[in-house]
């Protein structure tokens, strides 16, 4: 129910803005079409694979070791080590959320999971080499790394609280 | 095997270079799993995990085909101009949660979102401010949680992780606003060069 209320939400925020380009011309909203087109174009093969495999990667997990490690029990340990797999994990959207969805299938806490992808979200230091060093001053990427490495724990603190 | 080609090398480096390597190592993880399920459990096995996911992939699809929709308009319709001037004119708290809505709503990669923030310190934005507008792109993007997060986890997931991170971008800003972290405070030639 939630989820249709929610696509039709989208759909209508769609038709909105679609109306909004319109006013400013016709080029401007099938420049709109085109770019989403290749936006999607863009994004299908990756959450393809990705979606389809992390099935695959749940079914392979370890799945003793992901509960000890991840698993509901593993307290601030299986925190930290999830905020160190996220920080760790390569940037680009699809491989952070992948594996988070593999090891939520495979047993790992929700909390952990939270952890996990906020950590990534936040912190993944293949992006800041990539992406952050070559267009922002190092000191607010620092500053920016240190002010946000508390908030995986938080995340999952407040998770297990309101879970 | 390219022939004839002057200089091969540098073709395949510019290539390596050019390459996604997120999806390069999501493909090679996803396929070699793949790989292993249908060779050491079998097809039935193989085709039950497929199954499983799918109806989420199939259903969570057209969500993403309106949220690049959506996300390519507000792009075309929301100049830079006019982020740069919300953010750079507000101070204090309200300064940080105009620059964290911003980010939650504003639809963009990566190779806009760090120049942007650049801009932002440059037309006034203090570290909070920036800050909090990457902070907010990355935790509650609205456009990468429908586009990306949704189809791998749900919404309920999604929905859940969204709430609880939606005062995060905030709070990280008033805390790199301390006078604790004065020492990184990134200094940013002030433009001088009008539009």
């Amino acid at each position: 129910m939630i989820v249709l209320f929610f696509t039709l939400l989208l759909a209508a925020i769609a038709v909105g803005l679609s109306f909004l380009a319109l006013r400013r011309g016709k080029a401007t909203l099938s420049k709109g079409f085109a770019d989403a087109r290749g936006q999607f174009m863009h994004l299908l093969p990756r959450l393809t694979i990705g979606i389809l495999g992390s099935g695959f990667i749940a079914h392979l997990m370890p799945k003793e070791t992901v509960l000890a490690w991840f698993g509901p029990n593993s307290g601030i340990t299986g925190t930290a080590l999830a905020t160190l797999a996220g920080t760790l994990t390569p940037g680009g959207p699809v491989v952070g959320y992948a594996l988070g969805a593999a090891a939520l299938k495979a047993g790992a806490d929700f909390a952990q999971v939270i952890a996990y992808v906020t950590a990534w979200s936040l912190l993944t230091f293949n992006r800041m080499l990539t992406w952050e060093l070559p267009s922002m001053p190092g000191k607010l990427i620092v500053l920016r790394a240190i002010v946000s490495l508390p908030l995986p724990f938080v995340a999952a603190w407040v998770a297990q609280v309101l879970r | 095997m390219p022939t004839g080609d002057i200089s091969p090398l540098k073709r395949i480096l510019g290539w390596l270079k050019r390459l996604d390597w997120g999806l390069v190592i999501v493909a090679s993880l996803s396929f070699g799993a793949m790989a292993r399920v249908l060779v050491t459990e079998g097809f039935g096995v193989a085709r039950e995990i497929l199954a499983d996911d799918l109806w989420l992939y199939v259903s969570i699809l057209p969500k993403v085909m309106l949220g690049c929709l959506i996300g390519a308009l507000i792009r075309l319709l929301l100049s830079r101009e006019m982020i740069e001037r919300f953010v750079g004119e507000g101070s204090g708290l309200t300064g940080l949660a105009i620059a964290a809505l911003i980010g939650m709503l504003f639809p963009a990669g990566p190779f806009t979102i760090f120049p942007l923030a650049v801009v932002l310190l440059a037309s006034g934005a203090d570290r909070g401010a920036a800050i909090a507008f990457i902070s907010a792109w990355l935790l509650v993007g609205i456009n990468r949680a429908i586009i990306w997060e949704m189809p791998f986890f749900g919404p309920d997931f999604v929905l859940f992780r969204f709430l609880i991170s939606l005062p995060m971008p905030v709070l990280l800003g008033v805390w790199a606003r301390l006078p604790l972290f004065d020492r990184f405070n990134p200094t940013i030639p002030a433009r001088d060069d009008g539009p």
